[in-house]
């Protein structure tokens, strides 16, 4: 008799796609997301809207030549990515780098990584709802990186700076002056932006205890970069294989517990204040003359078409700002590569989003979307 | 100074005697009631386009650059060119939408708006309708907006306009009630439902800001009337636009603009109120009373601004949460505050009205003390 | 306590808003362009442009195909000049640069052995016509030396130097050689 008052209410899945036109920027990336009233049930994204061939076209090209088209992998960090393409020619064939060479490179890794981490946090507060304020602000201070990087590359973003064995051209006059200029005032900055938000209530409740990684997840699908730290994982890769002369440098790794969003947000602002730690040892320690390619190197950059390395294959990585920037070459002796890989920290690191956003409301699955920090020059390169 | 004060009663009265003299007596009452509707539709949207200019330009100086001003000086005539744009846009309908809501819906969402300034006083004398239930007539008209909003979003037949209307219908719901509660201590201290006697009740610099529960009362109700108007931190229902593209999402052109308009008409009446009840409406020493009234009002709709270039905003369960946990015990406890206060034969100064807010203040935070979120903190390896 | 959070975040934003009017030099950090321009720095590369020593028919470029063959997008045609016995000058004939194609990387700059290529600094280059307006050809490329000298002054500077050292003269000093093949090396004045 009562059984059809206790008849059980029907409800339905909404299967809704996060489409391409993101209005929240990170450029053209899908989510297929099923919900249940307002809870997420199963999340599917969905890539490759930005597929420009970069694997096969490299395979086409001498190996400098396709150092212009590294640049375009994550955008935002385009010295990491020559970094991480040089050091991967290198070691294929065995050319040095010179002293100054080198303090240099690592200088301008170490501004790209504050570049990247200040635009990210600012692009973050922007998800969540502050109305491009942060992001405002964060651009206010890269814009004097990004300057700095165009007085020395000639270029703002696209900067073709590295060569193998060393870069290609000396810092200008009056650079070293405005690194210094950047270094004294960034601390500042990062005080005001932690002022703006770091204690702001409403950012944290919205960001602790959502979008959980645990450390077991995190390794076991090669999650690494600031998320992997967040998790707890002491894994840094200028620690593990100090490439370059980062042994030289003093520093420590910032660490997460619990690995939310939140964790993911200020290990990146404890990297940077790390950073800026690097940067001044570099402005005591580099030294005022030396050679900025070497012999080998320039060889390599006079006649690039016809500049042939010895046949093996090669696997160059770094810690790039959003995780494990590796090439993989495989040469047969002839001035193009047999086959050129690289393996994107970004992509690598979408995997998990499936995994963090169950359970979730749609408004989390944003912001969570937003501290894995991709690019999707990265991810569908 | 002092005379330039009843100049709009002057006007009107002028007018109105002027007519007397050749126009039967009941055209003169329809020509009264005319002047003040004109008067109310001329003010209201001119007041929005132009808050809108003040949002832009507020924003933009707050974020490091100047806001619009290419078009006229100081981007003055940035209004009249949005206006036209909205104007001119193709006005596109879903093809199965629900046409007769579809169209009602903003023409609904406009119309309490406008109803509420009949009863907001501007000055002295200058209240269109000097109704004895001022007060209840305003909070019952600006209830209607969420029965258009939804009408709004259902209407579009879009999943995600159906679901950013709820969340919005949810949240202006939700909010009425603390916004009501946190009426009632005024209404115990003056008697009165009307907006005029309140605003007398206040002159002399006897602001109900200054009480205790006058000024726990006016932030209740400040930030809810920030709630009924959509604004951010509380833009769920229109800003959401990361995911859900609001309530609004199908509305094109005009429709669009009067979504617009009403969102802005809105904030400037729930400023308006807000001053009325609790910042002394349009008393003050030497400005006339309608200048006094208007500095008053852009000064809260300035915090509004503020609040939107600053805040990030809330998820809807913590939204809702902040409503019926937080806000709606708190006007409770206010409403026994202003009852101790009116009965209490202590000095009614404001030293001691400080001393009794710091109380209750470090009550509240002591009940609350294993809500707030606890400090993090983070190792550093080698 | 809750609540205070907000409200030093917000003290950020109020500061900022005060000071855009009390001094707007470090308050706004936008540039009403087009009216005040950002000065671009020196070593900016935009396009592509061709150096000539005095007059347009004295340009540095003698059609080795160098650049064509690096450029990673491949956005350079050239075809060399010939004189009426169908011999190959060294002289282009057909420049073409697609700037639409153009990514501005300068490996082209680098890799000219004859330092006639060189990245200018103009940014405003739009056009209403993708595939026609954006082909520069070769007379649209050609620039003075002076206007090389005037937006690289160091790097001018240098190079001009390297070529004294090295003893490279212009076209103008030194005549056409007769029948010199194009797969030759860097053109060298004939032994006097």
């Amino acid at each position: 008799m009562s059984e059809s008052a206790l008849h059980p209410v029907e409800t339905q899945l909404l299967e809704v796609s996060i489409g391409p036109q993101h209005p929240s920027t990170h450029g053209v990336f899908r989510m297929n997301v099923v919900l249940d009233g307002e809870t997420i049930v199963k999340l599917k994204p969905v890539m490759g809207y930005l597929h420009r061939n970069h694997e096969q076209l490299a395979e086409n090209m001498s190996y400098l030549g396709s150092m212009p088209y590294t640049d375009r992998l994550d955008y935002i960090c385009s010295m990491t990515n020559n970094f991480a393409y040089a050091l991967a020619v290198e070691k294929l064939s065995g050319i040095d780098v010179p002293e100054r060479a080198q303090y240099i490179r690592v200088l301008m890794a170490e501004l790209t990584r504050l570049v990247n981490h200040t635009l990210l946090v600012g692009f973050l507060l922007n998800d969540l709802g502050a109305f491009f304020t942060p992001v405002l602000y964060a651009f206010r201070e890269r814009e004097k990186i990004l300057d700095l990087f165009e007085a020395v590359a000639g270029s703002r973003m696209m900067c073709n700076y590295f060569r193998f064995g060393g870069v290609k051209a000396d810092l200008p006059a009056g650079a070293m002056d405005k690194v210094k200029e950047i270094v004294n005032n960034y601390p500042r900055f990062l005080d005001e932006f932690e002022r703006l938000l770091t204690g702001n209530e409403i950012l944290r409740s919205r960001c602790q205890n959502v979008g959980i990684l645990s450390k077991e997840l995190a390794v076991n699908a090669s999650i690494t970069g600031p998320m992997l730290r967040a998790a707890g994982v002491n894994y840094d890769i200028r620690k593990v294989e100090k490439y370059g002369i980062y042994d030289r440098f003093e520093f420590k790794v910032p660490l997460g517990k619990v690995g939310d969003v939140y964790d993911r947000y200020y290990v990146r602002i404890l990297e940077m204040r790390e950073t800026i730690k690097i940067l001044h040892q570099i402005l005591k320690q580099m030294p005022e003359k030396g050679e900025i390619i070497s012999a080998k190197g320039a060889a390599a950059a006079k006649s690039p078409r016809m500049w042939k390395p010895p046949a093996g294959d090669a696997y160059g990585r770094i810690e790039a700002p959003k995780g494990e920037l590796g090439f993989y070459l495989v040469s047969d002796g002839s001035p193009k590569p047999y086959r050129y890989h690289v393996r994107p920290p970004s992509f690598i690191n979408l995997t998990i989003l499936e995994d963090m956003c169950l359970g979730r409301k749609v408004a989390d699955a944003i912001i969570i979307l937003g501290s894995v920090d991709i690019v999707l020059g990265e991810v569908d390169r | 100074m002092e005379s330039s004060d009843p100049i709009f009663v002057v006007i009107k009265k002028g007018s109105l005697h002027f007519l007397h003299g050749f126009l039967p007596e009941w055209t003169v009452v329809l020509v009264s009631i005319l002047l003040s509707i004109t008067a109310i539709a001329i003010f209201g949207p001119v007041t929005m386009m132009y808050l809108t200019w003040l949002e832009r330009k507020v924003v933009g100086r707050m974020q490091n650059r100047w806001g619009p001003n290419r078009v006229g000086i100081f981007g003055l005539l940035q209004p009249i060119a949005d206006g036209i744009k909205m104007l001119t846009k193709e006005d596109i309908v879903p093809r199965n939408a629900d046409k007769v809501t579809h169209f009602l819906a903003p023409v609904m969402v406009v119309i309490p708006a406008l109803l509420v300034f009949s009863v907001i006083p501007f000055g002295r004398g200058m209240a269109a309708v000097n109704l004895n239930v001022g007060l209840l007539f305003f909070l019952a008209i600006s209830t209607l907006t969420t029965i258009a909003i939804f009408m709004g979003s259902w209407g579009s037949r879009n999943k995600f306009s159906l679901l950013g209307g709820m969340r919005a219908v949810a949240q202006m719901v939700s909010y009425e009630i603390p916004m009501v509660m946190s009426v009632v201590p005024v209404i115990l201290a003056t008697g009165t439902l009307s907006t005029v006697a309140i605003v007398e009740a206040q002159l002399g610099g006897k602001w109900f800001i200054f009480t205790p529960w006058g000024f726990f009362a006016a932030i209740v109700f400040f930030l809810c009337g920030v709630a009924e108007v959509n604004r951010t931190p509380f833009d769920l229902p229109e800003g959401e636009s990361e995911i859900i593209a609001g309530f609004h999402t199908e509305y094109s052109g005009m429709k669009f603009a009067l979504f617009y308009m009403a969102e802005f008409m809105s904030a400037f009446a729930i400023s308006g109120l807000t001053v009325t009840l609790f910042l002394g409406g349009w008393g003050g020493p030497v400005l006339p009373s309608w200048a006094w009234f208007l500095l008053k009002t852009y000064a809260l709709i300035f915090i509004m601004i503020w609040f939107r270039g600053t805040l990030p905003r809330f998820r809807v369960d913590q939204l809702m949460g902040f409503a019926w946990k937080l806000l709606l015990p708190f006007t409770l406890l206010n409403i026994f505050v202003a009852a101790l206060w009116q009965i209490l034969p202590a000095p009614k100064n404001l030293l001691v009205s400080g001393i009794a807010e710091a109380v209750i203040l470090m009550i509240v935070f002591f009940a609350a003390r294993k809500d707030s979120p606890t400090k993090r903190t983070y190792i550093f390896a080698d | 306590m809750f609540g205070f959070g907000v409200l030093k975040g917000m003290s950020v934003t109020l500061w900022y808003f005060i000071l855009s009017y009390i001094n707007p030099k470090k308050g706004i950090t936008t540039v009403q362009y087009p009216e005040q321009k950002k000065e671009v720095q020196e070593r900016f590369r935009n396009f592509p442009f061709l150096v000539y020593e005095n007059t347009p028919d004295n340009m540095r470029c003698v059609a080795c195909d160098i650049c064509a063959k690096e450029c990673p997008p491949k956005c350079i045609y050239i075809i060399p000049e010939k004189d009426e016995q169908g011999r190959i000058q060294k002289k282009p004939a057909v420049f073409d640069i697609d700037f639409a194609i153009c990514m501005n990387c300068g490996i082209c700059e680098e890799v000219c052995p004859f330092d006639a290529i060189f990245m200018d600094h103009d940014y405003e280059l739009s056009e209403y016509d993708r595939l026609s307006d954006l082909m520069y050809q070769r007379d649209d490329l050609l620039k003075p030396l002076e206007h090389f000298a005037k937006i690289r002054p160091t790097d001018c500077a240098v190079i001009e130097d390297k070529r004294a050292a090295k003893g490279v003269k212009g076209r103008a000093q030194t005549p056409p050689p007769a029948a010199a093949p194009l797969s030759a090396g860097p053109a060298q004045p004939p032994a006097t």
